[in-house]
């Protein structure tokens, strides 16, 4: 569920904010997130809807800073960001592309729709191995938890399913 | 104002100081931890909770319309204006007890928030369904401490235990209605508190259980927080969490 448009202006925006990444895990943009929603424009004013992926998230407030810095620079001078809670955020809105920056990154992606219990099919984003165990069911923020492979032994972050 | 946004407001007010005194008591553990995960985890949990006291604050001075902030409402309100739960202003204790009340709190915004995202208020629904996904996270993490204190050692066992006997009497006030709740309810707006206990019952009672403690006898209930009667804690809670604004009103970040 990637944010996307048919205007050719929104088009533009889009792109434009295509350079706006997420603070605390860099590779990965915002609309790779599923956290850009919207863009539009109202009588030259644009209007841009972002959800927060956890409530408490310290970042959005940076989000929103670069989303108006950038808009800015290109010179747009009447930008509105808006946050919008429903519907709440799910990693099942995280682009494909955006699941293959974050394995590169050596953070292994959420698994798709499977929330519960299960840990069967996350893999080590070093060695690809299923053979996991959790170290703990919170990471270095609160998207992550933090796993072991038990084959290469390595230490990684798992981009909690939500 | 209106009986109804009087207590709507009353209701966001008293779920942001929920989520707010726990949070704040749950970053008390930054740096305090037992091992850096765990210090990890509990501030990352706190951080959920401050989170969803922004929410219900906003919403709260947006239903007043009076001009005041999310912040006005966090720092400039007095112990007697509070009316969260009196279990989520208690002090953190030691690890047994923190996760002990967390088992507790988690298990009830699970059926609470449940009940909640299927609000005629689109925004308290909205907060709600945020909120459920990561109380899933918290109550995953809460049950199995639970389990691994109570089956550990004779001391983690006797430790936990200890926490249960001495919180068990707080569980009561989450299930009594505030005297101004029903009409909220009867509006579709608010959840029916007193129909939880049995699905609460159910989830703390399989943990304790599993984790071979014993659960405590109903035979002690305290409660006041939503009429704005608290324990001596609160006070020192609020002193230091709204020192600054105290100190230097009007202060910015």
């Amino acid at each position: 569920m990637v944010a996307t448009s048919n205007n050719p202006e929104t088009t533009q925006l889009f792109e434009l904010l295509s350079s706006v990444v997420d603070p605390e895990i860099p590779v990965l943009t915002l609309q790779d997130l599923g956290v850009l929603r919207d863009i539009s424009v109202v009588d030259g004013e644009v209007k841009v809807t972002i959800t927060p992926t956890y409530a408490g998230y310290p970042a959005m407030e940076v989000m929103r800073a670069d989303i108006e810095s950038t808009l800015a620079t290109a010179g747009y001078e009447h930008v509105t960001v808006e946050q919008k809670l429903s519907p709440a955020w799910s990693t099942d809105w995280m682009s494909e592309n955006g699941r293959e920056k974050l394995r590169a990154y050596g953070i292994a992606p959420p698994v798709k729709t499977d929330c519960g219990q299960s840990t069967g099919q996350i893999a080590c984003p070093q060695c690809n191995s299923t053979g996991v165990k959790l170290i703990s069911e919170f990471g270095s923020t609160a998207c992550k938890a933090l796993y072991q492979c038990q084959d290469c032994r390595e230490p990684f972050d798992y981009f909690k399913c939500i | 104002m209106e009986f109804q946004q009087k207590s709507l407001l009353n209701y966001c007010i008293a779920l942001g100081d929920d989520s707010l005194t726990l949070g704040h008591r749950l970053s008390e553990w930054c740096r305090n931890g037992p091992f850096l995960e765990e210090d990890l985890a509990l501030t990352n949990v706190s951080l959920d909770f401050i989170g969803r006291a922004r929410l219900f604050y906003s919403y709260a001075a947006e239903v007043e319309g009076q001009g005041r902030s999310e912040d006005d409402l966090a720092y400039l309100r007095d112990c007697r204006e509070y009316r969260n739960f009196l279990i989520n202003e208690l002090p953190i204790g030691d690890f047994a007890f923190t996760m002990a009340r967390q088992l507790m709190v988690d298990a009830y915004d699970m059926v609470f928030f449940a009940g909640l995202a299927q609000s005629k208020d689109p925004m308290l629904a909205a907060i709600a369904a945020k909120a459920i996904k990561e109380s899933r996270y918290h109550l995953r993490r809460s049950e199995d401490w639970i389990k691994r204190l109570g089956d550990g050692t004779e001391e983690s066992h006797e430790r936990v235990q200890n926490a249960f006997n001495q919180l068990w009497g707080y569980a009561a006030e989450m299930f009594e209605m505030a005297d101004d709740e029903q009409q909220l309810v009867d509006a579709g707006i608010a959840v029916n508190r007193s129909e939880l206990k049995p699905d609460w019952t159910s989830t703390v009672h399989s943990v304790l259980k599993e984790a071979t403690l014993d659960i405590p006898a109903d035979d002690w209930a305290i409660g006041g927080g939503r009429e704005g009667e608290h324990t001596e804690h609160l006070g020192f809670l609020l002193a230091e969490l709204q020192f600054l604004q105290r100190t230097y009103p009007g202060q910015q970040w």
